[in-house]
């Protein structure tokens, strides 16, 4: 199957790691994987926003680079929903493109089949499933069948997990007051797990709970989950 | 009288529907408000613990409904259809309930309403009125207007009581003081019930019987009586008020004369819609199975009950809402505030963030759509688009995608607004693209190599404005040393 990968724009600057473990765990499991050059981003910050204008020429660029292959993957609830949910009503010849676009869990586990992917990751491990990944694209346990399956991982529940961590893209900005009580209340509850590894399916949100967490000294450590199906012991 | 939602006329088109006005604009921009809550533990550990407790009931008792999500497209399609019919409805309803003895009024807006209230209550020779608990008078700041006018108006309402003793104003649409703690109620009985007892303890039995002592003395003289109606239905022209405590009741029946002032979108096309929306409703709300009270009367009952009913029809910006297909599902809410209680948002900011009466979710996407979003502009912004709000909801309006669409009008600051045109220009082209991600890395390279000798984290502690809006909560990660697209060009 030639599979494409979507990696969004905070993946490519601050992240690449999720990609470089995306595409690992993809030829681990004996698939082509490619990387359109021509992608940028998917638009969802401006949509967002109140950008749709912004927006459309980036949702444009991804129907074209995109629509000749047979699935496109991405490591993110939140882009993978800007994409499934937004862009058929914004732009309708991205209906089909949109349709096989999958998060990771997804392609895994519905298109692909897996869920034991070879892993190994002997840590304790709590996860957080994203707003857009729990409630657009209702992913459900596919995260955690996946990393059930890791050889040597602990997982630990999180409390509260369904609750929003108060990223929220540019609601962080905007609201700084409402959006830090959030983040404080959610670094709280990833402490009480006594985890050392949080993970998550996007790493915007990675990026504010982790930075919470950084701020607080806790020594836990934020990971896109891909990094850890990617893992095989001796690297992680 | 000008119809709200009834212009048929189509040819007076070119004016747009007129917007709200009364207790619906925020006064502060909602970062503005939500500060002091955010900063206030007493508020935050009220608002937890209560609507902690109200969404475990909720979902408790909607987890055994079988036929539930049947029931939510059921409440929803009946509401889409209202909204397709409101004009054709609201005849409808005029007519029978005109025919059943009521009289019909219809108002604009807020002022308009107020002044066919006072000129009600005037008319039936009284200076005093006791209201059941109502949005629709608090959305159009009716007791202010009595007050205006030298009547005196009581809220009968447990927690309304309390809110209007306390000389504030509800920040919930179901629990109008869910944001104090019994101590504090108790402090406020008497300070301002001068027959509470000097020795009153904070038992919510206790608390609840001086009230109730209070409140019977107000009934019993009240000659005029002010309601609000969860539904209105067309096909009889019945209005019907669900409640909790009895005190509806007692004002929907004593008094001579009762006004009842109702929202245009309240109307159901037949008494057995009802059947749906009493399931819906109380589950959504107080999480319980069914309301202890639940009141209807059709116009005037010869010699039982009030000799003379009124009904006030409300636009309010309303037709203005009607006219967006997309905002529209906003005026589906039947009030149930099971949005509020499962609100992140909500919980750490309170109700009166929301500058408006009608917080929350909800309030995020009713209030700007009545009065215009440029008057609201932050309350779209108010929420991180979790989607929590939409799963709950019992008539499933999708507020996340309203919100969206209400951003898209809302005016942008200026720097904003530059920063994603720029923003846009390099990421709708993969060359600016690739090129900018390059330079970022490069820029940040040295930041990071300093960054990681002196704490091993590739993070920024401290920002200057307006990135420390990031920077005061969370450390902002830096760019990687080598981005994805440099790594796959070298593998």
């Amino acid at each position: 199957m030639r599979i494409a990968l979507f990696i969004t724009c905070v993946n490519d600057i601050a992240y690449p790691a999720t990609g470089i473990a995306v595409t690992r765990i993809l030829r681990r499991l004996g698939h082509t994987v490619d990387f359109p050059t021509g992608q940028t981003c998917c638009g969802q910050m401006h949509a967002n926003t109140g950008y749709r204008a912004e927006a459309m020429p980036m949702v444009r660029n991804y129907v074209d680079v995109f629509d000749r292959y047979d699935a496109i993957v991405a490591p993110s609830g939140s882009c993978t929903a800007m994409i499934r949910d937004q862009y058929p009503r914004l732009h309708p010849p991205a209906t089909s493109v949109a349709a096989r676009t999958f998060e990771l869990s997804e392609l895994l586990v519905d298109v692909l089949g897996v869920t034991d992917v070879g892993a190994e990751f002997p840590e304790t491990v709590t996860y957080h499933p994203t707003c857009h990944g729990l409630r657009m694209l209702r992913l459900g346990d596919r995260p955690l069948k996946l990393l059930r399956q890791v050889r040597g991982i602990r997982l630990v529940e999180l409390g509260d997990a369904e609750e929003c961590c108060g990223f929220g893209g540019t609601f962080a900005l905007k609201n700084p007051a409402v959006s830090g009580a959030m983040l404080t209340d959610k670094c709280a509850r990833v402490r009480e797990t006594g985890a050392r590894v949080l993970a998550a399916a996007d790493n915007s949100c990675l990026a504010h709970i982790g930075g919470g967490l950084d701020r607080h000294r806790s020594g836990v450590r934020a990971m896109h989950y891909a990094e850890i199906l990617a893992a095989t012991g001796a690297t992680s | 009288m000008n119809r709200p939602g009834v212009d048929r006329s189509g040819t007076g088109g070119a004016a747009a529907p007129a917007t709200g006005s009364g207790r619906i604009r925020t006064p502060l921009p909602f970062p503005t408000a939500a500060k002091p809550a955010v900063a206030d533990a007493q508020l935050r550990a009220n608002l937890h613990r209560a609507t902690r407790t109200i969404r475990a009931k909720r979902a408790r008792v909607v987890d055994e409904v079988p036929d539930w999500e049947a029931l939510r497209d059921a409440g929803s399609a009946i509401k889409a259809d209202v909204q397709r019919r409101l004009p054709e409805l609201l005849e409808q309803f005029e007519a029978s309930a005109t025919a059943a003895g009521a009289t019909v009024h219809w108002a604009r807006d807020a002022a308009e309403a107020c002044r066919i209230v006072v000129a009600l209550t005037r008319a039936a020779g009284a200076d005093e009125v006791v209201k059941v608990k109502s949005m629709a008078t608090q959305e159009i700041e009716l007791n202010e207007a009595l007050e205006a006018a030298g009547i005196a108006a009581y809220e009968t309402d447990l927690a309304e009581l309390i809110v209007q003793l306390g000389e504030d104003t509800p920040s919930h649409i179901l629990v109008p003081a869910i944001h104090y703690n019994r101590a504090q109620i108790r402090e406020i009985f008497q300070r301002r019930m001068p027959d509470a007892p000097p020795d009153l303890s904070d038992e919510p039995a206790a608390l609840a019987e001086v009230a109730r002592a209070h409140l019977r003395r107000r009934f019993l003289s009240a000659r005029v009586a002010v309601s609000g109606a969860n539904f209105a239905i067309a096909d009889t022209g019945t209005l019907v008020v669900v409640e909790s405590e009895g005190n509806g009741r007692m004002c929907l029946t004593l008094p001579e004369t009762l006004i009842s002032v109702v929202g245009v979108e309240k109307l159901l096309p037949t008494f057995t819609d009802l059947e749906v929306f009493l399931q819906l409703l109380p589950r959504s709300s107080t999480g319980e199975r069914m309301n202890p009270y639940t009141s209807m009367w059709t116009g005037v009952t010869p010699n039982d009950g009030p000799q003379a009913v009124h009904v006030v029809l409300v636009d309010n910006g309303r037709s203005a809402v009607l006219a967006d297909p997309v905002g529209r599902p906003a005026l589906s809410c039947i009030r149930c505030s099971a949005c509020l209680n499962v609100c992140p948002v909500y919980e750490r900011a309170g109700g009166h963030a929301y500058g408006s009466v009608y917080p929350g979710p909800i309030g995020a996407i009713l209030s700007p759509q009545l009065t215009g979003v440029a008057d609201n502009a932050s309350l779209p912004y108010a929420s991180t688009l979790c989607g929590a709000c939409y799963d709950v909801c019992p008539v499933k309006i999708n507020i996340p995608e309203i919100l969206v669409h209400l951003r898209q009008q809302a005016p942008h600051p200026v720097a904003e607004k530059a920063t994603m045109r720029v923003l846009a220009w390099v990421m709708r082209s993969p060359r600016r693209w690739a090129t900018a991600l390059r330079l970022a890395r490069v820029g940040a390279g040295p930041l990071g190599a300093y960054r990681e000798r002196r704490s091993g984290a590739r993070t920024l502690r401290r920002l200057p404005w307006p990135a420390s809006a990031w920077t005061r909560s969370r450390d902002l990660p830096l760019p990687a040393p080598q981005t994805f697209r440099e790594w796959w060009e070298k593998q």
